[in-house]
This record gives structure tokens, C-alpha cells and sequence, in this order.
């Protein structure tokens, strides 16, 4: 029917260059018509359709992952929130909104060559050294995330952090070190992403232990 | 750099590949009009539209026709999404009573939706009410991704036709792109977000009372995520449900949804390769045009790769060199569930692509990290490239490659049995010199400007340059990916970026379509002797070569002021 191709005469070609002008009152109606009608179907049916599908099938995702305790929602584990206190690991600076926003999210931007980005890394860098003389600042305790919400440090920054925790709860390292381990994931199938740890999910399993 | 990176970057290609030939062939499929599977369930509700729209599915259009067709299409949807912005504060789904958008601003995000670029210059969450996310943005998520894709046959049709007047009917080719590819993928592909973590609901934003002080709420903004992630990426959209697009780790949660959105982000534009070779009957010459893009692909993802990973100069003190757990080089603005190889694999994607979704943000990218993205989008985001525009776009550049082949011997071009004369050649250079007109113009404009233009800056120096000129040619380029320090929410960005969008869209599909009607109505010519193949390694790398040479004759001197001496004057140790 449509869209196959047709090898035309020359004749009926001629005939559909005289009346081929566009006639331009059709196609405002038929693009009028057409944008109704296609936004209903895939700008309401759709995302529609699959919120009745995820609301059933993937309740705890569909509503973001949040994590409750005592019936009150404390936050989402796909959801950076702020740390501050020795008592518990830090996540990572933030640059959303000021500082952990979850409805202003995003990165610093600040570019390499922008003498604020290096002030404000060395600046934390120099605090950082201070908690644990001697050792290497792990990068990626002082850079921004993209999100400014990412909830995951990586395992080098949760060791860097273990000694300063274990103080602060009177825990022995060892145990400290073991709930990291505990909490680290690794590749998804050895291969994709980096190794990391769930900031709230180590915080929540410390009080846990402190308990 | 690190094997675990360069295995996930051939595991990635692996899996593309072996996708192209069934993407292929299932494209062709709808778009010539064959049944499918789907057709029991989906045709009866293809023809209702038709009903309902008032559209006569038999009658065949020439170019001019078409060419109407998409205009009317997209000024009537923009004009219901702008509509829609402006009075999103009295209609429904609006749990936070988020107030109507203000009239420059609504004004760039209707263009930039209809042109597919996605170009953001607001904080998605606080700014658009989940009716607008869904009818008026995702909307175009499905529209603009499928105008793409019927323009890029419809120039096929005009390769493989002879002797024609007609290209194809445009409304049928959109609703069939629409409804048997985009929407049944997108269904699936949803819900597979969805169980890794992405949000799918219509509530109020939860408050959540932190763990530390409990006193202290968070507010975590959510809505209908998932269904526009789907289409946002399957369509080369771009276009974020929150401001950090998917870095947000609602928008990508895990390195698996990570890997599904890049994968889809090239899934269609590679698998038009095979289409193309198919519907031409020249399978080599789709296989071709796929191995001159992969090049540029792996070579782009090289260096992106490269200059993420080299450490900071500007700092001491910190791990900058890697271990087993943690990464080397530059994490400023990246996920560590990305790492710098997803996240430079991703920037590299979605640039190549006319995309523009981001899993880190480029504007922290090393001087020569961040080059690459930019350089993407410069040479015309001809490799895969936006669904559709990719292909269409390269096969501008493969008509100017048979052309300077033909030059070479002397003898009159030939494309796959089209003589390419003069008007093929005119509408060619036609939509190159536009894009270059309106990227260069418009940027050396706003650089002039100390008020309009400079003072919407992040980052100072040369660094700052870039920022515009990186506005101008996702603009033009129809990407929508950003240095995004630059504060584009003003009056003058918003107006002139809009115009930057909607003539690098319609402005360059007209030559495009224009020359799919002039290549339909000649007559085929046999293969000669003096005929240059077109399914040859030797023409791949003649069509790379046309690509590199056109882009860096036309761009070089602007890179040179951005990154190239950002990089230098960093190097030895100049900060701003």
C-alpha cells in the first residue's frame, strides 16, 4: 500500500507536478488534528499506562527507594543526604543547590582551569590530611559529584574515613573495616561500573551496631 | 586508563554490533510498509489515528509536501508544549504547584524539544509540573525522534527510486516509526529502569527526615521518570527529568541502566546503517558507512578516555594515580558508580549522537576531555548520530565524498547508480554551510557582548569561551548537552538559543529533503568501469577523511581559542 516504492509513468509524474503544490490549508488541519490526538495516545496514555504497571510490579522502586524506620522516612538509598558529624561517613562534596538538595540537582561545573575549583579541592585536601596524616587523599572525597546526590563513595574514601568512625562509636577499626567490606559492591557482573559503597546504607548499618 | 575500562568500552561495541543487522531489518520492515508481528495488536490503532487525524494513508508525497508536512507537524506541537508551560499552574499533575513558565523561557524549551535538541536552560524539578514533563515534553520525545528517522528514509527512498515524483506519505511514516518501533521499546525498555531504581509515580516530592538530624528535612523530587528516560534516550532526545540529567541516580541508577542508555542511545542510529545497505540493496555500503563511523566513534572515546584519567596538576595531596578501588584522574563532576570510563564512554555517546543526556558533567572535563565532546558535535554528529539526523547527516557527507572521488578521475559522480549533479551537490553544501553559519555567528556574537553574552559565565578564560561556543553548537547541532556553568536562563540566551535550534533542525532537513525528491526523479545508471564503489575500506576511509577535513577546516581555528589553549596555558600552570 504505502511507502513501497512505485515505479510511476512519466505521465502520472507530470500530472502530480501541476497539482503537486501543497495544499497548505490541509496540512495546518491534518497537523492540528495529528498533534491532538498523538499527544493523548503517548503523552498521557503512555506514561500513564506504565505508572499502573510500575506501581504494581516494582512498588519499592516505582517510589524512588525510599527507606523508612519507625514509619518515618529517613531518606532513599539512590539519594545522597548529609553527613556531618565523626560519628558517620561523609558522602561526597555536593554541589546541588546548597549541598544535597534533592530538587536542585547538579555538578559545580567549575572547569580545571577555574583557580576556585583548585582552591576549594586543596582546601579539603588540607583539612582531610589532618584526620589521617601520612595518607593520600582519596580523589574523590573532594570533587563534586554530577548530581551533587550520588550515594555512593568509593571504597578507598570508606577506608580513609574508618579510623575517624571507629573513634567516634569506640568501635575497634577491624569492625569498622569489616561493615565496609560487608557494604562494598562490586562490578555488576565483574565488569560494568566501579567498585563502591552506599553511604547510607553503612550509616544506617552502623547505628545498628552501636545499638 | 584501565583494562576494566577498555574491556567495558569493547564489550559495549561487541553488543552494538551484534544488534545492527535485527534493528536493521526491523526498521525496514515498518518503514516499507511490511507487516510485523505487532501489526494484530498495533495496526487497528494505526488506523484510528489515520481516522482521527483525518490522514489518507494511500496517497504518496513529493518533496515539497513532506517537507510541509514536518513543518506543520512541529509548529503545531510546539505551540501546544509552549501553551502547556505557560499554563501548567491551572492544569493537572502538578503536586507542586509549580507556577506557569515564563514566556522567553517557555519559548527555548518548546524549540528545544521540537528540534529534539533538549537543551535545558532550567532545573527541570522545580520548574516543570509532571503534565508538562509528559505531554508536552516526552511528547516530543516521540515526535522529534521520529521526524528524524522518515527523513533518513525518505532520502533512502530518494537513493533506491527511480523515475519518481513521491517520497513516502510523512504521516504515515510517523506514526508507523512511532507506534511499531519507539513506543513497544520504550514500554520495555521503562520498566527495566524502573526495576533498577528508576521512580515512576505521580505523588508530591517525598520529605524525607535524614538520618543524622532528623530535624533537617530533604525534599527528594520525583515523578513519572521512567517512561521519559525510556524515549529520552531511545530517541537521541536528551532532555533530563531532573537538572543533573542522568547522573541523577534517579535518572541512572546503577552501571547496568547505565550501559542499557548508551546502548540505546546508538541502537537505532547503527541499526539505519544495516537499513540503509537493505533498502538500497547494497548491503556493503550500509556495512561501509557503520565502519567509517565506528572509527571516529573508538577514536573519540580514546582521547576522552586519555584526558580524563591524567591527574590534576593544580592540587597535591590527594590519589590521583588509581588503585584497585578507586579511580584515577579527573572525578570532578562524575559518579563513582560510573567511574571515569563510563562517564567518559557516555559523554563520548551522547555527543557522537545528537543526544545530549549526560552521566557527568563536561564542563569539569579536562580542557582536551571536554574538546571531544564539542569536536562531536562540530563534525556534524554524523557518527550514529541523532536517530535519523546521523544518517541523513552522513549521507550529506558521503554525497561530497563520491563528489570529490569523481573530481579526482574526472568523470560525473555517482551514488549506488544516481548521477549526483549540480543541485545534489548545492543542497549538501547547503546544509553544511548553514550549521557553520549559525554556530560561528551566533557565538562570535554573544562573545562580543560583555552584558548579554559574558556575563552568563561560569568559568573565566578561555575556559569561558568554550562555554559559549559549546551552547552554540549543541544549539545548532541539535544535541542539548551543555557546558552547563553557563547561565543560558536569560532573556537573550533563551531567544537566540531557540533560533539556533530550530534553524539547525528545519532549515537543514529542507536541502535534505529537497534532495531526496531530486535523486527520486532520476533515472538509474549502471555501474561503469569509472563508477567509485561505495561498499569499499578504501571509500570508508575516503568518507572519514571528508568528515575529519570538513569539520577542521571549519572548526579548528574556534577550538584552537577554547580548549586547545586552555590545555596549554593549564599545562603550564596558568589558572583563571
Amino acid at each position: 500500500m504505502h511507502s513501497t516504492a512505485m515505479l510511476e509513468t512519466g505521465e502520472t509524474v507530470a500530472r502530480k507536478e501541476r497539482t503537486g503544490s501543497p495544499a497548505v490549508h490541509s496540512v495546518w488541519k491534518t497537523s492540528i488534528r495529528y498533534t491532538l490526538v498523538t499527544t493523548l495516545l503517548l503523552g498521557l496514555g503512555y506514561p500513564l499506562l506504565l505508572t499502573g504497571i510500575a506501581e504494581f510490579v516494582f512498588p519499592h522502586r516505582a517510589n524512588g527507594s525510599l527507606i523508612l524506620r519507625n514509619g518515618q522516612v529517613i531518606g532513599s538509598e539512590l539519594i545522597a543526604q548529609s553527613f556531618t558529624s565523626d560519628r558517620y561517613f561523609h558522602p561526597r562534596p555536593s554541589a546541588a543547590g546548597n549541598g544535597y538538595d534533592a530538587t536542585s540537582s547538579g555538578g559545580s561545573n567549575l572547569a580545571q582551569s577555574n583557580a576556585k575549583l583548585a582552591q576549594r579541592i586543596q582546601g579539603d585536601i588540607d583539612k582531610l590530611e589532618k584526620e589521617n596524616p601520612g595518607k593520600p587523599v582519596p580523589i574523590d572525597m573532594v570533587t563534586t559529584s554530577g548530581s551533587g546526590l550520588d550515594p555512593d563513595i568509593t571504597p578507598d574514601n570508606a577506608y580513609f574515613q574508618a579510623p575517624r568512625v571507629a573513634r567516634a562509636r569506640g568501635l575497634s577499626e577491624a569492625v569498622v573495616r569489616s561493615l565496609i567490606e560487608k557494604h562494598t559492591e562490586q562490578r555488576t557482573l565483574g565488569l560494568l561500573g566501579e567498585p563502591r559503597v552506599n553511604v547510607l546504607e553503612l550509616n544506617l548499618d552502623l547505628d545498628n551496631l552501636s545499638k | 586508563m584501565t583494562a576494566n575500562g577498555w574491556l567495558q568500552f569493547a564489550v559495549f561495541s561487541l553488543v552494538l554490533l551484534a544488534t545492527v543487522r535485527p534493528v536493521g531489518i526491523y526498521l525496514a520492515c515498518v518503514l516499507e510498509g511490511e507487516r510485523t508481528w505487532l501489526d494484530p495488536v498495533l495496526r487497528p490503532l494505526e488506523r484510528l489515528i489515520y481516522k482521527l487525524a483525518g490522514v489518507n494513508a494511500e496517497k504518496e508525497m513529493n518533496w515539497r509536501e513532506y517537507a510541509f508536512a514536518i513543518l506543520g507537524f512541529s509548529a503545531v506541537s510546539l505551540v501546544v508544549t509552549y501553551a502547556i508551560e505557560r499554563l501548567q499552574a491551572y492544569l493537572p499533575f502538578n503536586p507542586q504547584h509549580l507556577a506557569n513558565v515564563g514566556p522567553d523561557l517557555a519559548w527555548n524549551t518548546a524549540a528545544s524539544f521540537t528540534t529534539n535538541t533538549n537543551w535545558q536552560s532550567y532545573t527541570p524539578e522545580s520548574t516543570m509540573s509532571y503534565l508538562t514533563e509528559m505531554a508536552g515534553l516526552a511528547t516530543h520525545n516521540f515526535f522529534s525522534a521520529a521526524v528524524g528517522i522518515v527523513v533518513a528514509v525518505a532520502l533512502i527512498r530518494g537513493i533506491k527510486r527511480t523515475t519518481s515524483a513521491t517520497i513516502g506519505n510523512f504521516w504515515v511514516d510517523t506514526t508507523r516509526t512511532m507506534l511499531y518501533i519507539l513506543a513497544p521499546a520504550c514500554v520495555i525498555y521503562a520498566l527495566l529502569l524502573v526495576a533498577q531504581g528508576v521512580p515512576q509515580n505521580l505523588h508530591a516530592y517525598t520529605v524525607a527526615h535524614t538520618l543524622e538530624q532528623p530535624g533537617q528535612a530533604q525534599t527528594i523530587g520525583e515523578g513519572p521518570v521512567a517512561s521519559q528516560e525510556a524515549i529520552k534516550m531511545l530517541g537521541t532526545n536528551g532532555g533530563g527529568f531532573f537538572n543533573a540529567n542522568s547522573a541523577h541516580p534517579y535518572e541512572n541508577p546503577t552501571p547496568f541502566s547505565n550501559f542499557l542508555e548508551m546502548l540505546s542511545i546508538f541502537i537505532i542510529p547503527a541499526g539505519l546503517t544495516y537499513t540503509l545497505g537493505r533498502m538500497t540493496g547494497s548491503p556493503g555500503h550500509g556495512w561501509a558507512v557503520f565502519g567509517a563511523m565506528f572509527v571516529l566513534f573508538a577514536a573519540g572515546f580514546a582521547v576522552a578516555y586519555w584526558a580524563e584519567s591524567q591527574p590534576y596538576n593544580a592540587i597535591h595531596g590527594a590519589a590521583q594515580t588509581g588503585s584497585a578501588t578507586a579511580p584515577a584522574g579527573n572525578m570532578e563532576g562524575k559518579e563513582v558508580r560510573f567511574g571515569i570510563s563510563d562517564s567518559t564512554l557516555f559523554a563520548t555517546i551522547t555527543t557522537d549522537a545528537s543526544c545530549g543526556a549526560v552521566n557527568s558533567m563536561h564542563d569539569s572535563f579536562t580542557p582536551l576531555g571536554g574538546m571531544i565532546p564539542l569536536a562531536n558535535i562540530m563534525l556534524g554528529e554524523v557518527v550514529f548520530g541523532g536517530v535519523g539526523s546521523g544518517l541523513y547527516g552522513m549521507l550529506i557527507f558521503v554525497v561530497l565524498s563520491v563528489f570529490i572521488a569523481g573530481l579526482m578521475v574526472g568523470r560525473t559522480p555517482e551514488y549506488l547508480g544516481k548521477k549526483i549533479e549540480s543541485y545534489d551537490v548545492k543542497m549538501a553544501m547547503l546544509y553544511t554551510l548553514i550549521f557553520t553559519l549559525i554556530v560561528l555567528v551566533f557565538a562570535a556574537v554573544f562573545v562580543l557582548l560583555p552584558n548579554v553574552g559574558l556575563s552568563s559565565l561560569n568559568n573565566p578564560g578561555p575556559h569561558g569561551f568554550s562555554e559559549i561556543l559549546y551552547a552554540f553548537t549543541s544549539g545548532a547541532g541539535n544535541n542539548g548537552s551543555a557546558f552547563a556553568g553557563l547561565n543560558a536562563n536569560t532573556w537573550w540566551y533563551n531567544v537566540a538559543l531557540g533560533w539556533d535550534m530550530l534553524i539547525g533542525r528545519l532549515l537543514m532537513m529542507i536541502p535534505v529533503i529537497a534532495l531526496a525528491g531530486n535523486l527520486a526523479q532520476k533515472k538509474s545508471v549502471p555501474p561503469s568501469p569509472g563508477t567509485f564503489p561505495v561498499n569499499t575500506t578504501l571509500f570508508a576511509v575516503l568518507l572519514v577523511g571528508v568528515v575529519l577535513i570538513v569539520g577542521a577546516l571549519t572548526f579548528f581555528p574556534a577550538l584552537s581559542l577554547g580548549p586547545v589553549l586552555e590545555h596549554l596555558l593549564l599545562k603550564s600552570g596558568q589558572l583563571f
